[in-house]
This record gives C-alpha cells, sequence and structure tokens, in this order.
C-alpha cells in the first residue's frame, strides 16, 4: 500500500494518543510526547499544501480542506506548546493527565479526518469523535461547574449531531435514484454531480437539518448554549481548538451541504438561512458582550459572533470573505485564550475585574492581548479587517439593507472589545496571585506570549500579505463552494 | 399515520418481486410488517412520555430498542441486505439489554424509586407529542411525494416522528436519566430512518450503532460523576453554575 498523506495526517495523532493513554503520567513526559506529536501532524498538515488535488476512497484533498488542515496543524501544535506550561497547574491526578492528553490527540485526529473525508458519513462520524473528545475534556476537572458545562455540551450536541445525521439520510434518498446504491450515495463529489437530477424537496428537507444539525456545532444562535460554558470550565488550552477547530469543522460541513444543494435550482435558497442564522448570532453576542464577567466566556461569546459574520458572508456568496474571516478568527482567537489563559493564572482568577493592567506588569503578554483583542474588534493589521471589509461591501452589493444590522453588530460588539481592551490591558496593574505550578518551564511566559505572537504574526500576513500561490488556493476554494 | 397510499404500490421497484417471487403478496406483507414495527416503535415513544416511574421509563425504552432490533432484521430480509442483521443484532444487545441493564443498576445503586418530576406536565406533553407527528407527517409525506417508494416515505415519517419525540422527552423532562433515554431514544428514531432507506452505505449504520455505545458511555462516566459531586440528579440544580455571579 502506498502512503496516503491524507489517512497520515489521520492516524498520527491517534497513534499518538495510544500511546499518551498509556503512558505513565511522571514528570513532563506526557506533556513532551504530546508536543512532539503535535509537532509532526503540524509538518504534516503543512506538507498536504504541497499535495496534488483529488479524491481517494473516503478522503479527499482540494482547496476548501488544504488550508484548513494546515490551519489546524498549526493552531494545535501552538496549543500543545500553551499546554505543556500550564499542564502543571491544572494539577490532574493520574488518571485524569492521560485522559487529558488522550483526549487531546483524539480531538486534534478527528478534526483533521472531518475536514479531508469526502464520504458525508465519514465526516459526520469524525465531527462525533470530535464532540466525545472534546466531551470529555471539558469534563476532566470533575468540578461542579465543569459537569455542568460538559452535560449542557453533551446533550445540545448529542442533539446537534443526531439532527446533521438524518439530514444526511435524506441527503442520500434524494440521491439514491440516480447514484444508486452504495458508497457513492454518500460522497461529495458523486453527490455534486448528480445534484441537479435530484428531487428539490427531499434536497431542501435534508439542507434544513445539516444546517440545524452542524449549525449546534458551530454554535450557531439559537443552537449556541452549550458553548460559553464548555468554553470557560474546561481546561485552559482546550478553549483554543474548541473555537478555532471545531466550530471551523462545523461550519465546513455545512458549507459542503450548501455547494451540493446550490446546484439544483428547485431546492429553497440556502442563503437566507445561512443569513438569518448569521444575523442572529452577530446581534446577540453584540448585545452579550457587554453583560460578560468572566473573561473566558467573553470570548466565547465573541467566537459567536465571528461565526455569525463566517455565516453571513457564506449565505451572502462572499465565499472568499467567509473563507478568510474563518481563518482570520481561529489565528487571532487561539493567541487571545492564550493570552487570557496565562493571564489567568497569573492572577488565579478569570473574571475580568480581577485581570487588569497586563501591558504594565507583564508587557510581552499584555501587549499581544491588546493587539489581539483589537484584531477581534475587526481593527487592521489582521485578516479580520479585511475580511470584514469585504463582508460589508459585498452586503452593500446584493442586499444593501443588510449592512445596517451587520454594521451595528460590528460596531456593538467592537466597542465592547474595546472597553475589554482597556479593562484588561491598559490601566493600573491588580495584584498578583499566581496559580503554582503554572509557567515554570524555563522561558516562563513566553510558552503563552510566543504561541500568540506567532499565530498573530500569521493572521497578519494572512490579512495584508499572502503570497500569491495562497491567494490562487483561495481562488479555486472559493469556486469549489460556488 | 398508517394511511395506506391511495394506490398500493410495491415497497421497491415497479412490481420487480420480492426476493424474485410474485410481487404481490409478499410485497404487501413486507410493507404491512414495517409498519406495524415502525407504528410500534412510535407508541413506545408516547409510552416513554407518560411514564411517571423511572423502572417503567427503561422497561418502555427497553421494549423499544427490541423493536427497533425486529424493524432493523426485517428490512434487512426485505431488501437483502445482510448488513442489516448486523444493525440488528447491536441495537438489540446495546438498547434492549445492555443500556436499560446499566441503568436499572445505576437506580438501585442510588437508590432511587422515586418518580419523575416532568418539568411539563403529562397531559401538555402528549398533546405536543401528536402536534409533533401530525407535523412530521405532513413535512416529510408531501417533500418526498415525487420520487421515493411509499415505505420509505411512510417509515420516514415514522421515524422523524420518533426523533421529535425524543427531543420532546429532553425538553421536557429534568432528570439527567429521562433525558439521556430521551437522546438514546431519538437515536432509535435515526437508525429506523437509516435502515428503512434503501441501500444506504453500511458505514452510517455502523457507525450509529458503535455511537449509541459511546454515548452511553460517556453519559455513564458524566451521571456517576454527576452524582460524585452534586449527590442528585436533578439537572436543574446545576442551573447556579453559570459562572457571572459578582
Amino acid at each position: 500500500m502506498t502512503l496516503h498523506l491524507p489517512w497520515l495526517i489521520v492516524f498520527f495523532p491517534w497513534a499518538g494518543a495510544a500511546l499518551l493513554a498509556g503512558l505513565a503520567p511522571r514528570g513532563r513526559w506526557p506533556a513532551l510526547v504530546n508536543l512532539g506529536v503535535s509537532g509532526v501532524s503540524c509538518a504534516l498538515a503543512l506538507a498536504l499544501l504541497a499535495w496534488p488535488e483529488g479524491v481517494q476512497g473516503w478522503t479527499r484533498v482540494d482547496a476548501v480542506n488544504q488550508p484548513l488542515v494546515a490551519l489546524a496543524g498549526i493552531i494545535g501544535l501552538a496549543t500543545a506548546v500553551f499546554s505543556a506550561a500550564t499542564v502543571d497547574a491544572e494539577r490532574f491526578e493520574g488518571l485524569r493527565a492521560r485522559a487529558y492528553h488522550a483526549a487531546f490527540q483524539l480531538f486534534m485526529g478527528a478534526q483533521f479526518l472531518a475536514l479531508l473525508s469526502d464520504n458525508l458519513g465519514v465526516m459526520w462520524v469524525a465531527i462525533e469523535i470530535a464532540t466525545l473528545a472534546s466531551v470529555l475534556i471539558v469534563a476532566v476537572h470533575g468540578t461542579p461547574a465543569a459537569i455542568e458545562a460538559a452535560w449542557k455540551f453533551f446533550l445540545l450536541c448529542g442533539v446537534g449531531i443526531a439532527l446533521a445525521l438524518f439530514g444526511t439520510i435524506l441527503l442520500y434518498l434524494a440521491a439514491q435514484p440516480v447514484v444508486g446504491q452504495g458508497d457513492p450515495g454518500l460522497s461529495w463529489a458523486a453527490l455534486r454531480a448528480v445534484a441537479q437530477q435530484c428531487d428539490p424537496g427531499i434536497l431542501s428537507l435534508a439542507f434544513v437539518f445539516l444546517v440545524v444539525g452542524y449549525g449546534t456545532k458551530a454554535g450557531l444562535v439559537p443552537l449556541h448554549a452549550w458553548l460559553p460554558d464548555a468554553e470557560a470550565e474546561g481546561p485552559l488550552p482546550i478553549t483554543a481548538v474548541l473555537s478555532g477547530l471545531l466550530l471551523n469543522a462545523a461550519l465546513v460541513a455545512i458549507l459542503r451541504a450548501k455547494a451540493i444543494v446550490d446546484l439544483n435550482p428547485g431546492v429553497l435558497a440556502p442563503g437566507p438561512l445561512l443569513i438569518g442564522f448569521g444575523l442572529a448570532s452577530l446581534l446577540l453576542a453584540a448585545l452579550a458582550l457587554w453583560r460578560r464577567r468572566d473573561a473566558r466566556r467573553f470570548f466565547a461569546w465573541s467566537s459567536i459572533e465571528h461565526m455569525g459574520l463566517s455565516a453571513i458572508a457564506f449565505g451572502l456568496g462572499a465565499n472568499l470573505a467567509g473563507m478568510l474571516h474563518l481563518m482570520g478568527h481561529s489565528l487571532v482567537k487561539s493567541a487571545v485564550f492564550f493570552g487570557i489563559g496565562a493571564a489567568a493564572q497569573i492572577k488565579g482568577s478569570q473574571k475580568m475585574a480581577d485581570i487588569g493592567g497586563l501591558a504594565t506588569s507583564h508587557p510581552a503578554l499584555g501587549w499581544a492581548l491588546a493587539l489581539g483583542i483589537a484584531g477581534l474588534a475587526g481593527l487592521p493589521p489582521f485578516s479580520l479587517f479585511v475580511s470584514e471589509f469585504r463582508l460589508v461591501a459585498a452586503a452593500a452589493a446584493v442586499q444593501p439593507w443588510l449592512v445596517l444590522p451587520i454594521g451595528i453588530g460590528l460596531l456593538v460588539a467592537g466597542v465592547a472589545l474595546v472597553r475589554a481592551l482597556q479593562a484588561l490591558c491598559l490601566g493600573p496593574p491588580t495584584p498578583d496571585a499566581p496559580v503554582p505550578g503554572a509557567f515554570t518551564l524555563p522561558g516562563g511566559l513566553w510558552w503563552a506570549s510566543g504561541p500568540a505572537w506567532a499565530l498573530m504574526a500569521l493572521a497578519a500576513l494572512l490579512g495584508f500579505a499572502l503570497p500569491a500561490w495562497f491567494t490562487a488556493l483561495l481562488g479555486d476554494a472559493v469556486r469549489l463552494l460556488g | 399515520m398508517q394511511i395506506p397510499p391511495t394506490q398500493p404500490s410495491p415497497p421497491h421497484g415497479g412490481g420487480e418481486g420480492f426476493r424474485g417471487r410474485p410481487a404481490m403478496t409478499f410485497s404487501d406483507t413486507g410493507y404491512d410488517i414495517a409498519h406495524l414495527l415502525g407504528g410500534g416503535i412510535l407508541l413506545l415513544s408516547f409510552v416513554l412520555l407518560y411514564q411517571r416511574r423511572l423502572e417503567g421509563v427503561i422497561t418502555a425504552f427497553a421494549i423499544q430498542g427490541g423493536l427497533l432490533a425486529a424493524a432493523a432484521a426485517w428490512q434487512g430480509w426485505v431488501q437483502d441486505e445482510p448488513g442489516l442483521y448486523v444493525t440488528a443484532f447491536l441495537a438489540f444487545g446495546a438498547k434492549a439489554l445492555l443500556i436499560p441493564l446499566a441503568l436499572r443498576l445505576l437506580l438501585r445503586r442510588l437508590g432511587l424509586h422515586r418518580t419523575v418530576e416532568p418539568a411539563l406536565g403529562i397531559g401538555p406533553s402528549l398533546l405536543a407529542a401528536a402536534a409533533l407527528v401530525g407535523l412530521s407527517v405532513m413535512v416529510v409525506l408531501p417533500v418526498t411525494a415525487g420520487q421515493a417508494q411509499a415505505l420509505t416515505r411512510e417509515n420516514l415519517a415514522l421515524a422523524l416522528s420518533v426523533v421529535l419525540l425524543g427531543m420532546l422527552m429532553m425538553i421536557g423532562r429534568r432528570n439527567a436519566i429521562s433525558q439521556v433515554i430521551g437522546l438514546l431514544s431519538l437515536e432509535n428514531g435515526l437508525i429506523l430512518a437509516a435502515t428503512g432507506v434503501r441501500g444506504m452505505p453500511l458505514v452510517v449504520e455502523l457507525s450509529t450503532a458503535a455511537l449509541v455505545l459511546m454515548l452511553a458511555l460517556v453519559a455513564g462516566i458524566v451521571v456517576f460523576l454527576l452524582r460524585d459531586q452534586l449527590s442528585t440528579l436533578d439537572t436543574h440544580v446545576l442551573d447556579r453554575q453559570r459562572g457571572e455571579g459578582p
């Protein structure tokens, strides 16, 4: 059997998960092994950028998933770096430490599989595995708050995943008379080839179920209730991958479904549905941002806002803005979560009121966080500025009245973010109360600020200095998503 | 629900016959029995909703699991698809035996024999359930009128009803075990749908079956943790932990 890169990308982290589950949690070894596995995964994921496009069995490599897989590899590595420095402070005993590291790698493998699969059934299984792994990680502390978060996460996403499966079955039902029986019935490539001959009624029904089902995972309002709790109560590093990666995989699943139904003129227009969910997310999150006292919940709500913006972009057909926004949000949000995670460990609390003046007391970290929050508010020099600009321009061209709600949402959310920036980073420093065990590795806080600066540099590059080949790749992705 | 189509059509293909035999009688039997089993599963969803005792809920769920296994096996026979027997076997093992047994042990361990405290009363939830069944029939039948076969269409309407009733049960009950059973019964509806669609790639059935075990596993862990931390199964208590206190 020849070496097939997509499967290698999926199974390498899973092999790492098995190793980490078996490894006795002694000293720093698990964290370092985790770091090593993530490093190799990241290299493999970057190598995918040079891999020829095509479908092979259940997997496909195309312009849509190449950049997102590379992004997942990079964020996975950055998270593993942050995790190595903070895992001691989480104070896991034996079994919990093993479960934490193994579930992290299990999650990463499933994440890659969800992006790389061509068969929609396999994609569904992958998102399911990622959900189970992340429920485990969120619950790993076992405190009442963590249990509540995991419970909510598990129930809501269980329902969401179930509805998505129903949608997948309907999709096959629509295609069955044309493609026949067996595996091709769920292949994205095969479904796209026959979408025009499929029954439009069943396709519409399937799309509604898929949007509601995967929309739960993507954190779109009104199906978002699990997200703030899961991100605030799980271990610190998981927040970055939950927000940066899991939401993307779910939204990509919706996009794949949209690319199929778009081809059939008889189907209900998918755009307005996505725009509706997106606007609800944007506006509710923009208001909710003003009421948060917990820093991690604050940034979880900001993720809901940004997923809403991406959904609006894809709904309008501004696919380039949508792709850029997804990637930019993942990079900047992960960086911000590293900053806020480190701050929570320095100050011994994740309440907004207890964190202040970081730029004075810890300049490298504080300025990274400040720049990141500014990026989330849509200020230059990050790609979120570019994508939001393109989004508003697209809205003005297609549906001018949409500019008003989008603009209000962006403004309200942006002001809330700038207010948080001032409270967290500027002003007089609050007293430190470090959590024991945090950042005891040589290099100290650089284990958090280093990855944060690196990710933000990438986000700036994505916005303003894209290499030509990457622009061409994104252009292909836009055409593929129709 | 069980409205026969105006023109009884064979369950699959244009009268090609069932396993090589004449189409007439056997096809009709296949159609009727599939309907009977699907209808039975839906009926048990109603039973789940009006049970007041947790033991009763678990028993009803076990029977539903058994019926689901029978429905899957019957579809395997009608469609001549041996893979469906595996689905039936897994559904029987997991849903009729393993999960009910585990939940019973959990109840006994916790010494819980009290009644369910519904967030939504029994009467209103049954009314809502009837409305949901009407809704799913009204959604599925017209939409699939174009091309799908009668058996598939009505099976799908039944399955969607079971899915919606499972959701209703999750919303209408505060008890953690009832909520888990609501989710599991929702999965029953999914498997009913997946097995009813002819030639559905096996990957979906297998993954669904595997999923159920995993879901139950995770749910079990979570429920056990709940007991350790909170000594209650009432998820209402959990609403305090919002992290937004001053």
